[in-house]
């Protein structure tokens, strides 16, 4: 195994599934925050945040996945990422660890995963326990109405 | 990139610059001799720097361009268009290369033989060779005797940095130090950003000093004034205290839940400083519109020869200040409507001369500031809008029908030409008609929070009226909540609060017209949204307000005008303004037109900001029609002669007091325990500044403690308030003041809402609180001291004429009046003489305009001046008021620009004399 081949992941679970997104991306961690809600936005926002002067657009991860939302009494996390410049704080169930994968060792998609995960998911990766699902954040923050809303 | 040739890139671009426009103006008047002096040392400097930094192509072309100044400084040739063609021609092509530069350090190859050829042809008659390929004889050249010392100063200039010829003012991005010292000073405390300038400016200040001192150049000292600060600096200096004032209200809000503390004084010291750092800043930043027009010139006399017709451009007010994002962003779209006057406005020559027009067609630029905006007007004395052919265009393109048509006013019809999908332009030329239409303006303009207006008379010409805000990086917003979520409406659009409710009980009732609400708002049908239905939040709130059965008893409205279209946004209820900073929304969500932004509030959370002109397109076909309501509403109310708002209320008895609502600045609640004592009145802290109270008189008792309502009145940068015991309403009514008073602060008693009322008398207010109120300034009446100017008023409405002549007489007027014109032409019959008329429109037996027509048909009163006063100030009561001969037309009740417009007026008149 190479050493320039290492890939580190934060991972982390939503509806029990685990999921990486690449280290470097995460800029924040965070317990629920006050959300100001945007109307007219598309569903997967779920609102607008002040992170220290900052005002970070909260996605709603499972939305975006067309999971069923979180119980209510469950406290989320968010992980902020930041795109273009622009952060964005993307709510999630929990977060876990680090992990360092060989890239190599990452496998395509299975062609019967539902469209809407193949969209977001760079692969896959065998872990001893689970599968871990690596999210593509530029994919993930393309849905549909993102970039075209009816006005 | 080199800091050398950073400075080299920015220098040049602005001398070329100045050279385009100086260009212009020499062809114009060819014997100007400064210009040319002036253009051929610019270009001069171009090509010496360029020879320094070992540009070779660049050099040889500013050398051609140069000889062929020389000779026309020498008087060997004469300007002629197209000796200014070519030699804007190599400017261009200098424009040109320098832009490559910019991006790759490298001047890119290239071959410019042919224009040098062309230009040697012009300045030597094609006698000698083409110099062009061979940089070294250039430089060779310029190693000649008696240019190389200007050559070793131009190029030392280049070289030393941040500099500019002494005598120039400050350029685009400079700062006076002044305006920086001042920022600095109001800093807090040693911040390590706002150290690092100081020290920055002390250092290129003393390099400057060393630079004068070996120059031995004695003029140095205003150059020495002001320093070069990179733009992003400035951007992330406003960033810094955009934050600073986001912190300071977050601070002022814990502070505002506490009693008394040990925070309380430090906090407002801190408050002061943020608001004076800030403001500074937002100076540094503000820049003369001219930067805007600086090319205009040029593209307009390029496009006379394209499109051969004869123009002369007239810029006025080149010297208005604004914010140079908002600068940049209305560059494009004021040098599209120039293109668009000189192109389709104007006709051709013979056209004109067929009409009766002068050959040369004029295109005017105006711009000025008003309140917190600035006023560009481009008028062009063209062929005007066809409205026919806009309204067969409008069929064409399916944007309406013939019936609705027939429905609008010309004025409507014309305004078409700015909707999306619409072009008039018959041909496609290379000027215009390229798909970039009005809507594209207008939406650009309506972008930066601007509105955009158009009036046009077939035959005449047009006028496009563009208001845009100074600034946009800190704005005033009155947050408004709606199904328990908080929204920002910005205060530039907000005209006023209404609070109204669905039962008959209370004045304001919001009624239906077939589902479409609409509330009486004085004598007109306002339309109404709710701002529940246009941001879809209705279910949710609707079930909660079900639930609690406390749905309807109690709505707020945001009277709010867009252009000219004037509706009501239903909110659940209003907050305070705050200042807040408009942070541009996640691209994300940049499809929402319903918001122009999102701010975080002084408790920390964030806000989204609604966008009114959003908000007016969503709200959609309802809203086309009832703008057509609203209009005639309008027009309607226009017509009853001199009804006017008035508020009433309740002080010192129990009789109601009334004064003109167009006086009263703000209508305030004040705790009576917040109010102090200084010189021994009554004082109060308002807005960061002391306010004085005063009551109706001296008897008067205020309560003795919970709040007490003040009517404040403001002008410029003075404030008072008067303390009354209730505010009572607002009617609009005739006014007729049947009983002068004699009474001090007192014009007289009418009959207001069927009740005996007092009309109270605000300067007498103003002059008790503050004494020379209406001498300051510009206000102050032209003339000697001791030689009253003599002001003739003329008006039937005893109200008006009782409230003007104090006014005029404390400015220094000495004041006549008449009840109408023909009283008036009695008094010239009686060979009296006036400085300055100031008339009525409408009166009884000869109106106003008969009345100047007739002024201005006897020689006796022909040179005075007549200022027009009225309640209507639509711009066809404006454009008429112009035509019969008004000096100036200023709207009743606007005692500012009636004492403005006096000053300036006699000033005026005077220098002509």
């Amino acid at each position: 195994m190479s050493e320039e081949n290492l890939q580190e992941y934060v991972t982390v679970t939503i509806a029990d599934q685990l999921f990486g997104i690449p280290v470097l991306e995460v800029h924040d961690v965070l317990r629920n925050l006050s959300l100001t809600k945007i109307p007219l936005a598309p569903a997967e926002v779920a609102g607008a945040l002040n992170l220290r002067g900052r005002i970070v657009t909260a996605i709603d991860v499972r939305k975006r996945l067309g999971l069923p939302a979180l119980d209510e009494d469950m406290k989320g996390m968010s992980v902020v990422v930041e795109h273009h410049g622009e952060p964005y704080s993307l709510m999630i169930d929990n977060v876990g660890e680090v992990l360092s994968l060989n890239a190599e060792d990452m496998q395509q998609n299975p062609v019967t995963l539902d469209t809407r995960w193949r969209d977001v998911s760079a692969g896959i990766y065998r872990l001893d326990e689970k599968l871990l699902v690596v999210l593509q954040i530029e994919r993930l923050l393309d849905f549909a109405g993102s970039s075209d809303i009816a006005a | 990139m080199d800091d050398l040739l950073s400075e080299f890139l920015t220098e040049t671009n602005e001398n070329i610059g100045i050279v385009d426009a100086s260009l212009v103006v020499l062809e114009q008047d060819p014997s100007d001799e400064s210009q040319i002096d002036n253009i051929f040392r610019l270009v001069h400097t171009i090509k010496g720097t360029c020879g320094f930094l070992g540009l070779p192509r660049l050099e040889a072309v500013a050398h051609a361009g140069e000889n062929v100044l020389g000779k026309i400084r020498d008087k060997e040739l004469t300007v002629t268009a197209d000796v200014v063609t070519i030699i804007l021609e190599a400017m261009d092509i200098i424009k040109d290369i320098l832009a490559v530069i910019e991006e790759t350090e490298e001047e890119p190859e290239g071959d410019d033989a042919d224009l040098i050829a062309r230009l040697n042809e012009v300045a030597f008659g094609g006698a000698e060779e083409a110099p062009a390929e061979q940089p070294e004889e250039a430089k060779a050249e310029s190693a000649d005797g008696n240019v190389s010392e200007e050559e070793l100063e131009a190029a030392f200039q280049a070289a030393d940095g941040p500099d500019e010829s002494p005598a120039e003012d400050l350029k685009p991005g400079e700062v006076s130090l002044d305006e920086l010292e001042a920022a600095f000073n109001a800093a807090p405390g040693p911040d390590d950003i706002i150290a690092e300038k100081p020290a920055k400016a002390e250092k290129k200040k003393a390099k400057k000093e060393e630079k004068a001192a070996a120059d031995g150049a004695p003029k140095e000292s205003i150059a020495n004034q002001s320093i070069r600060v990179n733009v992003e600096m400035l951007e992330n200096l406003m960033t810094m205290v955009s934050e600073l004032v986001l912190t300071r209200n977050q601070l002022l809000q814990m502070v505002r839940g506490m009693d008394d503390n040990e925070f309380t004084v430090p906090l407002q010291r801190l408050s002061h400083v943020t608001t004076e750092l800030q403001e500074g800043l937002m100076k540094t930043r503000m820049q003369p519109i001219g930067n805007a027009w600086s090319k205009l010139p040029r593209i307009v006399r390029d496009l006379s020869h394209e499109l051969e017709k004869k123009i002369d451009l007239v810029m006025n007010g080149a010297e208005t200040e604004l914010d140079r994002q908002v600068l940049e962003l209305i560059k494009d779209p004021l040098t599209h409507m120039v293109r668009n006057s000189a192109d389709h406005g104007l006709e051709q020559p013979a056209d004109r001369v067929a009409n009766g027009k002068k050959e040369t067609g004029r295109i005017v630029l105006d711009a000025f500031h008003e309140g917190g905006h600035i006023i560009i007007t481009i008028t062009d004395d063209g062929r005007g809008l066809n409205s026919e052919k806009i309204k067969d265009k409008v069929i064409e393109n399916g944007l309406a029908t013939e019936a609705e048509l027939d429905a609008m006013s010309t004025q409507q019809i014309q305004n078409f030409i700015m909707k999306p999908g619409f072009s008039t332009a018959e041909k496609v030329t290379n000027v215009s008609g390229r798909g970039v239409g009005m809507d594209v303006v207008r939406s650009n303009i309506e972008k930066i929070g601007g509105t955009i207006a158009l009036t046009s008379e077939e035959g005449s010409g047009s006028t496009f009226t563009i208001k845009i805000p100074l600034t946009l990086a800190i704005v005033s917003a009155l947050v408004v909540e709606c199904c328990s979520e908080r929204f920002a409406i910005p205060q530039t659009s907000v005209v006023e609060l209404v609070r109204a409710s669905m039962d008959k009980e209370s004045v304001h009732t919001i009624e239906m017209i077939n589902d479409s609400p609409v509330l009486r708002l004085r004598d007109h049908l306002l339309p109404l949204v709710h701002l529940n239905d246009i941001l879809r939040l209705e279910t949710a709130a609707d079930e909660v307000a079900d639930k609690s059965e406390v749905k309807g008893p109690e709505e707020f409205i945001v009277v709010t005008q867009v252009g000219d279209y004037t509706f009501g946004i239903v909110v659940d209820r209003v907050f305070d303004t705050e200042e807040i900073v408009v942070k541009p929304i996640a691209p994300i969500l940049k499809n929402l037109s319903i918001f122009s932004g999102n701010t975080i509030l002084g408790d920390g959370s964030v806000i989204m900001i609604l966008d009114p002109n959003g908000i007016a397109a969503k709200s959609g076909e309802a809203v086309a029609g009832a703008e057509q309501t609203v209009n005639e509403e309008i027009d309607q109310s226009a017509r009853l002669e001199d009804k006017i708002a008035l508020l009433v209320f309740r002080a010192g008895g129990e009789e109601p007091k009334a004064v003109p609502l167009s006086l009263v600045a703000r209508l305030e609640e004040i705790d009576v325990e917040t109010i102090e004592t200084a010189d021994d009145k009554m004082v109060v802290q308002y807005r960061g500044q002391l306010m004085p109270l005063t009551t109706i008189d001296e008897g008067t008792e205020l309560v003795s403690e919970g709040r007490q309502p003040v009517l404040v009145f403001s002008d410029q940068e003075r404030t008072m308030g008067l303390v009354v015991d209730e505010i009572v309403d607002i009617v609009e009514d005739h006014l007729d003041v049947e009983m002068a008073s004699k009474t001090d602060g007192f014009i007289g008693s009418a009959v207001i809402r069927e009740k005996a009322t007092d009309l109270i008398d605000v300067g007498y207010y103003l002059e008790k609180c503050f004494g020379g109120w209406f001498g300051a300034g510009d206000t102050a009446p032209y003339g000697e001291e001791g030689s009253r100017q003599k002001v003739l008023l003329v008006d039937d409405s005893p109200f008006f004429r009782n409230m003007l002549v104090p006014l005029l007489s404390t400015a220094g007027y000495d004041v006549s009046t008449a009840d109408n014109g023909m009283s008036a032409l009695e008094l010239r019959e009686h060979g009296k003489s006036f400085d300055i008329i100031i008339s009525d429109i409408e009166m009884p037996e000869m109106d106003g305009f008969q009345f100047a027509e007739e002024v201005l048909g006897d020689e006796r009163w022909q040179d005075t001046p007549i200022v027009a006063l009225s309640s209507h100030t639509t711009p066809q009561d404006f454009d008429r008021g112009r035509k019969v001969g008004f000096t100036d037309y200023v709207a009743k009740f606007d005692r500012d620009s009636l004492m403005q417009t006096l000053s300036q007026t006699l000033r005026a008149g005077g220098s002509a004399k």
